[in-house]
């Protein structure tokens, strides 16, 4: 036995920890985070009474209460479950895996998450959301001493939305600042309501494509009220932001004045000869949070 | 913006009376229907129910079997458009009056709503609660063998709420609102 698998068996009894991770789940796909609850409530305020888009922020307010009250999935496609987790040097990153991996199993058993996992040759669903890449792990690890994890469900109706794009482009521009701001508009307009709107965008300029792709995912795990400390990045997200409003899209492509609730922008250094813009589109049911666990697995504080 | 009550199966004449912009509030069965069971209809097996006059959902619910009976957790719209290669077949072939989805469809399926006599229903995307709580039975299921989410679910609903975005005489709400935003969005180009 190694010294790793030692440490672990010693410091992280696996209940705990197993009991932990299936909590977040739940309340992941159940609790609807209270940044996202007040943005996407606030902004029935904007919308014209009794037209369609207040129809739609009405129904979307109840549905966020239904959800919490009856512990149900807030939305039935409980997407791809991607695990962040920051951890502590020589922690057993392999036994994390296998436990919260289980924890997928047994909360899709209780119906807190649809049977999601599909072999992409032959259609068969895996029936309990395990199969190669799923669930979704990004491990890092970090100088703290104890354990974050954090919980996202990105369902695939707004992951079909993503786009990533290469400038310059002929209808977009150059690689500046325009540019990056057009491709992110055309965006929004392509996605018109597919991606469930109002709709918030993680975005990554630079990087490779996998990287730039995975890094703007990695934006949408921001506060949607926090700022960017970058002032030209900040700017650059109030823009988007205000633009995309004033387009009319709208709630679920409806028309209406609320088409973003936010925008979140990050670079990664690129090669001299690319420059991509990747997008991560996230609908209004933005699932996402997440706990502080000792290394005994037990939560100290949830995030969110 | 009126709202119309509408019961399965539904006759041809009543489609007629719909425009873009009514609610709807429909009562009876619907089946979902989504990309699988279009897929397999298109390359030539027939649906195992009979669809004439009815309403196919959009939907990849979360259900959960309790005892013998199924039960349904979770059960808001999908994403429709993947389904324009198809839907307009099924319009043709099989007399659906409606479907229910989210985000709208494209110009063949427009063409048959036209042509068919159905319309495109669309339901709030995410608000999976609030449909689930429209739905009062869950009555039986074919073709679980595409998965859970990809199979027909027999369903019963009561004032399951949806607005009319695409009607039988050639109007879309989506065409409308692409066409009105694409311009405002050139206009404001960097």
């Amino acid at each position: 036995m190694s010294a790793t698998a030692q440490t672990i068996d010693r410091i992280s009894p696996e209940t705990t920890l197993f009991e932990s991770i299936l909590e977040l789940i739940r309340r992941t796909s159940t609790q609807l985070p209270d940044d996202v609850v007040r943005a996407v409530t606030g902004a029935r305020k904007n919308e014209v009474e009794g037209s369609n888009a207040d129809f739609a922020l009405n129904v979307i307010g109840c549905n966020i209460g239904l959800a919490r009250e009856g512990s149900l999935p807030l939305c039935q496609d409980t997407g791809t479950i991607l695990f962040y987790v920051h951890t502590p040097a020589g922690y057993d990153q392999l036994a994390f895996e296998e436990i919260a991996t289980e924890a997928v199993r047994t909360a899709t058993k209780k119906g807190y998450l649809r049977q999601n996992s599909v072999d992409s040759i032959t259609g068969k669903n895996t029936g309990d959301n395990t199969g190669p890449g799923s669930p979704v792990f990004h491990f890092h690890q970090w100088r703290e001493p104890h354990v974050e994890v954090k919980v996202m469900l990105k369902g695939g109706g707004c992951e079909n939305m993503n786009v990533q794009y290469s400038l310059p482009h002929p209808a977009l521009g150059d690689r500046d600042l325009n540019g990056v701001e057009n491709a992110i508009l055309d965006c929004v307009l392509q996605a018109q309501g597919q991606g469930c709107g109002p709709g918030i965008l993680g975005v990554c300029i630079g990087g490779d494509r996998g990287t730039g792709y995975g890094f703007a995912k990695e934006q949408l795990l921001r506060l949607l009220d926090d700022a960017n400390p970058d002032p030209v990045l900040a700017e650059l997200e109030e823009r988007v932001v205000d633009k995309a409003n004033q387009s009319g899209i709208g709630p679920m492509g409806f028309g209406g004045k609320t088409t973003l609730l936010a925008c979140k922008i990050g670079t990664r250094n690129r090669l001299p000869a690319s420059f991509f813009v990747s997008i991560a589109y996230m609908c209004w049911a933005y699932r996402r949070r997440g706990a502080e666990l000792d290394l005994s697995g037990n939560v100290t504080e949830w995030l969110y | 913006m009126a709202l119309v009550k509408l019961a399965t199966p539904i006759d041809e004449a009543t489609i007629r009376t719909l425009h873009v912009g009514d609610s709807v509030s429909i009562t009876g069965r619907l089946y979902t229907g989504r990309d699988a069971v279009h897929h397999r209809i298109h390359t030539g097996t027939r649906p195992p129910v009979d669809l004439e006059g009815q309403i196919i959902y959009h939907c990849g619910p979360v259900m959960v079997k309790e005892g013998d009976q199924w039960v349904c957790k979770a059960a808001g719209p999908t994403t429709s458009s993947r389904e324009e290669p198809y839907q307009w077949e099924v319009m043709r072939d099989y007399k659906i009056r409606g479907v229910i989805g989210k985000g709208g469809m494209g110009e063949k399926t427009l063409a048959a709503c036209k042509e068919y006599g159905a319309v495109y229903l669309h339901a709030i995307g995410g608000a999976a609660q609030v449909c689930a709580a429209s739905i009062k039975r869950v009555d039986g299921v074919d073709w679980m063998d595409l998965g859970s989410p990809e199979a027909i679910w027999h369903l019963w609903v009561e004032d399951f709420m949806a607005i009319v975005t695409m009607d039988s005489h050639g109007q879309s709400l989506h065409k409308n609102v692409f066409e009105e935003s694409k311009a405002r969005i050139e206009a404001m180009k960097a």
